[in-house]
């Protein structure tokens, strides 16, 4: 299945080395932004290590949607089983939050590879609506089995031991937005690694003509899955660190309404090129901040005419609005990584 | 015994009330070959229309449900025109994005305009009273409604099987630019189409406020309900729809009546189940 | 010589129209055979049956003494059963490098790793340049596919075969939509595909058939009604009538 078609994103390699000092330039940029956010809102690092939260989440859409091309509309459903595994965990005495991501990456990747199996089962809308599926049944099995996850009210009581055994996770959430970033910066530069490798190249492949892909002689199928699963740890990672900075998990971390969302973050920012996730992120969540407290319907409304926007103007994405204004501004020719 | 049949009843009445709105969206993806997932806010911005006009301007009922009709199909225009024909034939991803899109909008808007509360349509005394069917007692509304849908799905088949433009819609279906050569007017078609999907989101969303009750999220709660019945039912099928309809209709309210708990994880059990077997649904086409 | 590749009563129906009809043929290693037929006599058709793109009917596809009508795709082009498209299909944002590379990385086995580097792989790029250079292709190996010319592009397409290291190679219409001041080109990489492959081309080119063919195979209505020499083909009635009397008209196509 053909998605919007992302024509920076898979590009020339103009040398090694370019690529290589562009990828460490934003890895810095990313820091450099983090960090930034960290000096300039102290008062809201709960709200910043949520954004980071979501942004795992929407980097794993990125993987099957912007470089596979299998649109999803239900990845909350691995992001919200990271989130019950870590907090069924913690609140059954595994508290160690390094132990935890793992914990939540695991849940995540088994999610993915049952949510790929399904999924890569069918094509197009009939995908689709599988994925849709597939979040409403994890919700409703979250819903029932209040046991294990508190049902609807959420499962509360989460407390994580010190980090490190030092770092405690204070109620101004320092340690915790430090620990997001650091496994935001520690995930991003592994999945540029994975982008990059032949591995995501046969995925770019896949996305453009799996006709092609199998004439050379490789399965589409396990290719694919291979990529759900990836995606799972990042989203089921992301999941946790948001039950561990919030200490609660709630039903709407497996939900429709999250699911589509982030892949409307991933749209703003734009597909394929890993940036756009956080850029899309970072702006949705921040204008959503600012304008859903004046009015909620302000917000839907500012929301559905910039996807109208973005779907009719730039296909790109806002980032790639960003690339083109900056690449000619640069006057050189060139792809993106 | 009892219990059965009024569980069959209500499922009945259900699905009908699904199909008619169903089946506009099954016209949209089918014929037209576009994920509207805004389908079911233009059914809300009826249910609004119907909800103004009945309980605020005190009109009657039927006059509520032409004038939602009317109302809606000529706010739709303006977007089939500005929006809707940039996105056919485009990928799937597109038109779900561009769909969504006006869905918050709609959403964002409505909300602003009538204010963010439940509006109920009243019924009138003719509808809201049981009628006896012989055996049992029936709400007359649910009666209503069945016959709506029945109505509906006998004029949409007469629509296409057997009129004029019944045939240019197949042709343009099969091949529009080969229809478009042989004269067919298709963006003629294609916006007749898009207005008669929307009447009949509008018809649904306003008799079937009994089982969908119009509410400030009203597009997005049904967004995924309708997308997926479609696709259970197989896109631009009309039998399909009815049978996609009545069928998640019965597991819906089954579910519901026996096991409240559960809430909707039987309906999604079975649309996963129904979807792996049949990927274009029980009446898809072959792509 | 001994057999290499063989299709015995090869037929496929799409619902009551036959589009194949007991085709069998078969080749030795080195053979070099051309199959011409009108438009719409099953060319393509039989490439996918014997690629397995489409599950024939009946009829059997036997690939160096082993019978592979069972498999699918993908593990026909792992026996060494290799085609090229009518159409190129090429991915129109990746470099020749990067097509030829992601094709020997895939039949090294290599090509689902997830940590190792794809630009600059040091392991293949020895052979990606090696094929890259045996095409002329070396100048635009760095430029995305989509902005180098039609004729390279069809070079690609025999690239991407060459580098999975084929027994047999099947090309549909390697010189279709190529301006004809680049057919040379071509047919200078049909005379220097390896002597050893055994190569089934589908052209309607008949220059290019008579200079690049040892054996002509017609096909008709999905029908093999001529099997012989170039030089005895035009000779023959059935072929004349086929297909002859359309040849100045699918050379015009051409």
């Amino acid at each position: 299945m053909q998605v919007i078609a992302q024509t920076e994103s898979v590009a020339a390699a103009p040398s090694t080395g370019s690529r290589w000092l562009r990828d460490v330039t934003g890895v810095i940029l990313i820091i450099a932004a983090g960090l930034a956010g960290y000096w300039l809102f102290p008062d809201n690092l709960a709200l910043l290590t949520r954004v980071i939260a979501i942004a795992l989440l929407v980097l794993s859409i990125d993987l099957i949607t912007g470089y596979c091309g299998v649109a999803t509309l239900g990845q909350a459903a691995l992001f919200g089983a990271g989130a019950y595994a870590a907090g069924i965990a913690c609140v059954n005495g595994v508290t160690e939050p390094l132990t935890l991501i793992v914990i939540g990456a695991v849940a995540g990747s088994a999610a993915g590879l049952l949510m790929g199996t399904i999924m890569l089962r069918a094509h197009g809308l009939a995908q689709l609506v599988l994925s849709i599926a597939i979040v409403q049944l994890f919700h409703e099995a979250a819903n029932k089995a209040s046991a294990y996850t508190g049902g609807s009210d959420g499962l509360a009581g989460l407390t994580v031991s010190p980090l490190f055994g030092v770092f405690e996770f204070d109620l101004w959430g320092q340690t915790a937005y430090l620990f997001g970033l650091a496994l935001l910066v520690v995930v991003f530069v592994v999945l540029k690694f994975i982008v990059s490798s032949p591995f995501g190249m046969l995925c770019r492949g896949i996305k453009q003509d799996p006709i092609r892909i199998r004439a050379m002689g490789s399965f589409v199928f396990p290719v694919l899955l291979k990529m759900f699963v990836i995606s799972g740890a990042v989203a089921g990672m992301g999941g946790a660190l948001a039950a561990i900075s919030t200490q609660v998990v709630g039903l709407d971390s497996v939900s429709f309404e999250l699911s589509a969302n982030a892949l409307v973050m991933l749209v703003l920012g734009g597909l394929g090129t890993l940036y756009g996730a956080l850029v899309g992120t970072v702006i949705f969540m921040g204008f959503e901040h600012i304008v859903s407290s004046i009015n909620p319907f302000h917000w839907m409304t500012m929301v559905g005419a910039l996807l109208i926007a973005v779907v009719i103007a730039a296909p790109g994405g806002l980032s790639g609005v960003l690339e083109r204004i900056s690449g000619s501004g640069r006057g050189k020719k060139g792809g993106r990584a | 015994m009892q219990t059965i049949l009024s569980i069959a009843i209500d499922a009945f009445a259900y699905g009908m009330a699904l199909f008619i709105i169903c089946i506009g969206l099954s016209l949209t993806m089918g014929l037209m070959r576009v994920v509207n997932l805004a389908h079911g806010a233009f059914a809300m911005i009826a249910g609004y229309i119907a909800s103004y006009a009945a309980r605020d301007l005190g009109l009657g009922y039927a006059v509520a449900i032409f004038l939602a009709i009317i109302g809606t199909v000529i706010i739709s225009i303006p977007i089939e025109r500005l929006l809707y024909r940039r996105i056919y034939g485009k990928p799937e991803l597109i038109q779900v994005l561009m769909t969504i899109g006006i869905t918050f909008c709609v959403i964002g808007i409505t909300n602003y305009f009538f204010g963010p509360t439940l509006k109920t349509i009243p019924l009138p005394g003719s509808l809201s009273q049981p009628v006896d069917i012989g055996f049992k007692t029936i709400a007359a509304h649910r009666l209503f409604v069945m016959a709506c849908g029945g109505v509906v799905a006998g004029g949409l088949w007469f629509l296409i099987e057997r009129t004029d433009f019944g045939i240019k819609l197949r042709a343009t279906v099969d091949n529009a630019a080969m229809a478009d050569a042989l004269g067919v007017r298709t963006q003629v078609v294609y916006a007749i189409s898009f207005a008669i999907a929307i009447g009949l989101a509008a018809l649904g969303g306003v008799v079937g406020a009994e089982f969908l009750p119009i509410e400030p999220y009203y597009a997005l709660r049904y967004m995924v309900t309708f997308l997926v019945v479609v696709s259970v039912g197989g896109a631009g099928s009309i039998p399909g729809a009815v049978v996609a309809c009545l069928l998640l209709g019965a597991v819906d309210t089954t579910g519901r009546y026996l096991m409240p708990e559960f809430g909707n994880f039987f309906f999604y059990a079975a649309v996963i189940a129904i979807v792996c077997v049949f990927p274009r649904g029980f009446f898809g086409r072959a792509q | 010589m001994s057999e290499l590749f063989r299709v015995e009563g090869l037929t496929k129906n799409f619902g009551g129209l036959a589009v194949s009809r007991n085709i069998s043929l078969s080749m030795p290693a080195g053979e070099r055979l051309a199959l011409i037929g009108p438009n719409g006599a099953g060319k393509t058709t039989f490439v996918n049956l014997v690629t397995g793109q489409l599950q024939p009917s009946a009829g059997r596809v036997v690939l160096s003494g082993e019978d592979v009508t069972g498999l699918g795709a993908v593990r026909r082009v792992r026996k060494g059963l290799v085609r090229t498209f009518q159409v190129t299909r090429l991915f129109s944002e990746m470099t020749p490098e990067e097509h030829v590379t992601l094709t020997v990385l895939q039949r090294e086995g290599k090509a689902s790793r997830i940590l190792s580097r794809f630009t600059g792989n040091s392991e293949v790029a020895g052979e990606v340049e090696g094929i890259l250079a045996t095409l002329g292709l070396l100048d635009v190996a760095r430029r995305k596919v989509g902005e180098i010319a039609y004729g390279q592009q069809r070079l690609l397409e025999i690239g991407i075969a060459l580098a999975l290291r084929p027994k047999v190679l099947l090309l549909d219409e390697p010189a279709a939509g190529v301006p004809s001041s680049d057919t040379p080109k071509i047919e200078q990489a049909l005379e220097r595909l390896p002597p050893s492959l055994a190569v089934l081309m589908i052209e309607h080119d008949m220059d290019l058939v008579f200079r690049f063919a040892k054996r002509v195979v017609v096909l008709a209505a999905g029908e093999i009604i001529f099997e012989g020499l170039p030089s005895e083909v035009a000779a023959n009635e059935k072929v004349r009538e086929a297909y002859l009397g359309n040849y100045a008209y699918a050379r015009s196509v051409a």
